[in-house]
């Protein structure tokens, strides 16, 4: 056992103290190099950092381009509005706060329901509308109440407004929220610093074909946030600059002729000025009201618009494709001259049939035309004519001409979704069929599309762009809406489609003769009656497609449900020495060409080349559209 | 009258000591109102409370405290063992008991309990140190460290270790034995790191690379240092921090205050504070180095190396060369019971004081 000297353990403590001290020198001198590495050399860098922290660019969203007619009618603005707007992920119970808002402003259960499909969308840290265009009282209501709704905010935005309603829908389209599949399409433009702050982007129609004109360029301002992104300040400000408007080709008047002139019928026009490509009117009945998608459309009026039977979300100028009966027979008239196997003078002798491997194709007309020439079988639409003329041309020479005149190929319009149709020949029906036997082409197949039936379907645009070739004598243009585009900053005008893509190799004998027949056709023929004491002379034809193969059976309409009628078509251009317009008109289920779509257009170039209106409706000079309709400043 | 009853107040305090702590208390209320100024009330109360628990404390004399060691040390050891069975589980760790009257962490308890008991163990066997009184002392020191260590709270565990082993050490803990547990601590390491919960580990490799998840748990560090670097050598002026007042940085009243100080007092801030610190740990160490027992050595001597040891984590924590343990900074960060716990801890040290060897050499 050793027992320790107390002075000696003192000594060793004292030791041991100095020591302890010593090391917390170092320790602290340690920590005072940390701070001089922090900030003294490294101090350049957490000072930027700093700055990236505390500044954020808040983006300011563009205001969205105007939309105006040939005249100036405005078409589509914007209209600025508070709305009230919840961001989820800032709120702890969503559905108290949505019932405390309801008890000062009325929040119905559509504006619910809506706001539900937002957040479903998987959009809960972006402030989502609950309820737009607030009123001001509603504010007042609300400001006054702020401190209970955490997360909720009332905002100033600008609004898609289009003025007139379902009026033009299907050219102009309309805008909604930005979904991921635009998301994408943003990113594949390279466009995302450009989008931020963004809601809205073009859906469809125009609004969608020219979103990059209309949205303009985002600017933003510089503000100074905390961790929570709550703005303290505003430090810079760069302005957004708008979209770019445009003007379009549409005569709004005119669109508004032809939409009244449907009435409720299904079916579409579009109209052309044949020396330039651009589309005067162009109706799809019925429409929409694309009002309704700005905000995020309720799930009842989509149920509505998607389940109707009228199908009015389709725009069926563009997507729906028809035989085009009749109305095929000035094309394959042309075609038979400028492929030398008709002169104008030649006869044929109709006995009321063409007999093809032991098959009766009926004419139009009991017992024949007799004798029938190119302008005969014209004012009469001698189906015997045609078949006769389908057989002797054969169908690759029917393709191969068709083709040039667009038939069957989409115009390339600048709207988005056009269907391609069908221009039939024997390499498209390998391509579209499996079997070898379906593949064969039959040579009597060849003598129904030469009437416009069998495999024949192309759109109302097609038909219209067709017969603006023909009315340009073969000088083709690209359809287009758009005239031109102003520059919002430097209100310079971008013309669009101002040349001419193509022009045919035609003789212009040929393409007399053939629009003197459809002179024939409107003013003497089929479109005599409807046409009576016009002020003009028109070049046309009218068509009729059949929906439902009756087999050799009598046509007898009462008998026939109503959606399997025929289809009723018209085609034309007038004034016929000097095209100003060309059209074509369909009528789903409307029966024969003369009854339903011929009388459309006869309001139409009425009203086009004489300024007249149709009766019991308002005078010209009064405004032949709405009276809200107004001139853009 | 009202004279000699202050001096009746003052007189068991320690002058140097006090005006430290005072220098100290006034940087962490300017820190605390530019960080937190809706708390400046509360720590007042908080610091009238402390003052109040030194006082008394500092007129306790050490043989009385000698006497309270075993008692205190078997209190906390039986409240750890209560937390085990029935504490409030906070954050995912047990480490609350809820006694009806007083809430509080008993490991708190244990910071100042550890140290009385092992410095009363050596005085006991002063005359007669072996490798047997190392050995109880060890088991001392170890039966609370375990018992914090399962809560799991690696933090306190880590200081209270630190502060029975500083007591230890000053005991004359051979440095033999000392070199070979360091040894054996850096052996050990690794296998260590399999013993970590998936948070510790977390923090450690945070330490090495914040900025793997910055928004995550690398964000406290991150947000830190870029507010101590941004601070510059002047500081950007008391309330013009922006990584403080604009709410990037987490826990900016508590454990991360330092970090507000730094970013607006800048490096000549910090170099004031770092000589405050080691005055008043020079002062606690000086005060062992007086004092008239070894009981009262080895405990003022802990208690230095104690309050060196939170500054120390603290600093190096925020400023991101330790791991995030969540350890205040003494006198500065906001909390109660840990500011009584400290001023307890001052409180002994002056009591000691008075008791210092009349005689010098």
């Amino acid at each position: 056992m050793q027992l320790r000297d107390p002075q000696d353990g003192l000594a060793s403590f004292n030791r041991r103290i100095a020591i302890a001290g010593a090391f917390v020198l170092i320790c602290f001198a340690l920590l005072l190099g940390r701070f001089v590495w922090l900030q003294v050399i490294q101090h350049d860098y957490y000072e930027t950092r700093a700055e990236d922290n505390r500044i954020a660019l808040a983006p300011i969203a563009p205001n969205r381009g105007l939309i105006l007619d040939r005249n100036g009618v405005v078409l589509a603005r914007n209209d600025s509005a508070y709305t009230l707007e919840i961001t989820p992920a800032q709120v702890e119970d969503l559905d108290a706060t949505i019932d405390g808002l309801a008890e000062l402003i009325t929040i119905e259960g559509r504006d619910r329901r809506r706001f539900n499909k937002l957040m479903e969308e998987g959009k809960r840290f972006e402030s989502l509308p609950i309820r737009a265009r607030l009123t001001d009282a509603e504010v007042a209501r609300f400001v006054a109440q702020r401190y209970r709704f955490p997360g909720v905010e009332i905002r100033a935005r600008l609004f898609r407004q289009y003025p007139h309603g379902a009026f033009a829908a299907h050219a102009l389209g309309y805008i909604g929220r930005i979904t991921d599949g635009d998301l994408r399409r943003i990113e594949a433009w390279g466009e995302e610093a450009n989008y931020r702050g963004a809601d809205h982007f073009g859906k469809a129609g125009l609004e969608r074909h020219y979103e990059r004109e209309l949205h303009g360029i985002s600017g933003h301002e510089k503000v100074e946030v905390t961790a929570g992104g709550r703005v303290v300040r505003s430090l810079a400000r760069v302005a957004p600059v708008p979209g770019n408007t445009l003007t379009l080709t549409l005569d709004a008047k005119l669109q508004e002729v032809a939409e009244r002139a449907f009435g409720d019928r299904r079916g579409a026009l579009v109209a052309i000025e044949p020396a330039t490509g651009g589309v005067l009117a162009l109706v799809s009945m019925p429409n929409y009201d694309p009002n309704l998608f700005v905000d995020g459309i309720g799930a009842a009026d989509w149920e509505a618009l998607n389940n109707s039977p009228d199908k009015p979300m389709v725009n069926r100028a563009l997507n729906g494709t028809y035989p085009p009966g009749s109305t095929f027979k000035p094309f394959m008239a042309l075609a038979a001259l400028a492929l030398g196997k008709r002169t104008p003078e030649q006869e044929i002798a109709d006995p009321g049939y063409f007999s093809f491997g032991g098959r009766l194709f009926m004419d139009n007309k009991k017992g024949g035309h007799g004798m029938v020439n190119l302008h005969k079988s014209m004012v009469h639409s001698c189906n015997t004519y045609y078949y006769m003329l389908a057989d002797d041309m054969g169908i690759e020479n029917i393709a191969g001409f068709m083709d040039q005149f667009g038939f069957g190929r989409r115009t390339g319009i600048d709207i988005e979704g056009e269907a391609a149709g069908v221009l039939p020949s024997p390499a498209w029906k390998k391509k579209r069929f499996r079997t070898p036997e379906q593949q064969k082409w039959y040579a009597g197949e060849t003598i129904s599309v030469g009437i416009g039936q069998g495999y024949n379907a192309y759109t109302p645009i097609q038909l219209a762009q067709a017969t603006a070739i023909l009315a340009n004598d073969g000088v083709i243009f690209r359809p287009h809406l758009v005239r031109y585009v102003t520059d919002a900053r430097t209100g310079r005008r971008r013309l669009i489609e101002p040349e001419p893509l193509a022009r045919l190799s035609l003789r212009q004998e040929h393409i007399d003769a053939v629009k003197k027949s459809m002179v024939g056709a409107v003013h003497e023929g089929t479109g005599a009656r409807v046409f009576k004491d016009a002020g003009y002379v028109a070049a046309g034809k009218t068509g009729t497609a059949q929906v439902f193969s009756l087999r050799g059976a009598q046509y007898r309409k009462e008998r026939i449900r109503q959606d399997l009628r025929d289809h009723s078509l018209f085609i034309a251009f007038a004034p016929a020495d000097a095209p100003q317009i060309a059209l074509a008109v369909l009528v789903e289920n409307g029966g024969f060409g003369a009854r339903a779509a011929a009388p459309i257009a006869r309001q139409v170039l009425d009203y086009y080349l004489l300024g007249k209106l149709p009766e019991g409706a308002a005078p010209a000079d009064e405004g032949a559209v709405e009276s809200d309709l107004e001139e853009a400043p | 009258m009202i004279r000699t009853l202050w001096r009746k107040l003052i007189d068991p305090l320690d002058g140097p000591l006090m005006a430290l702590i005072g220098l100290l208390l006034a940087v962490g209320l300017i820190a605390m109102a530019s960080a937190a100024p809706a708390r400046l009330a509360t720590v007042l109360t908080h610091i009238g409370i402390a003052l109040v628990v030194m006082r008394v404390v500092a007129q306790i004399p050490p043989q009385r405290l000698m006497q309270l060691a075993l008692p205190l040390y078997l209190l906390g050891v039986v409240l750890l063992v209560a937390v085990a069975l029935f504490g409030d589980i906070a954050k995912g760790a047990q480490r609350w008991l809820d006694l009806g009257f007083i809430r509080g962490q008993p490991s708190e308890l244990m910071k100042i309990a550890l140290p009385l008991m092992l410095a009363w163990y050596f005085q006991k066997h002063e005359a007669l140190l072996r490798w047997r009184e190392y050995a109880a002392a060890a088991l001392i020191l170890l039966v609370p460290v375990v018992l914090i260590l399962r809560q799991p709270d690696l933090g306190t565990a880590i200081l209270i270790f630190a502060a029975g082993f500083f007591v230890i050490l000053l005991a004359g803990l051979p440095w033999k034995i000392i070199g070979g547990l360091a040894a054996a601590a850096a052996t050990a390491a690794p296998f260590a790191w399999h013993l970590l919960h998936d948070y510790q580990r977390q923090r450690i490799l945070m330490l090495l690379d914040p900025e793997r998840d910055p928004l995550g748990k690398g964000f406290h560090i991150i947000q830190s240092t870029i507010a101590i670097g941004s601070g510059g050598i002047l500081g950007k002026g008391w309330n013009q921090g922006t990584q403080a007042q604009l709410n990037f940085l987490p826990e900016r009243h508590t454990d991360f205050i330092f970090a507000v100080f730094s970013e607006e007092f800048g490096l000549l801030g910090n170099f004031v504070l770092l000589v405050l610190y080691a005055l008043l740990i020079g002062r606690g160490l000086r005060i062992a180095a007086q004092a008239a027992t070894l009981f009262g050595r080895l405990l003022a001597g802990a208690l230095a190396l104690i309050l060196f040891t939170y500054v120390f984590v603290n600093l190096g924590m925020v400023s991101g060369i330790l791991p995030v343990v969540g350890v205040p900074l003494p006198l500065i960060s906001f909390g109660g019971t840990a500011m009584v716990t400290l001023f307890l801890g001052f409180g002994i040290l002056m009591s000691i004081n008075r008791n210092r060897m009349l005689v010098q050499k």
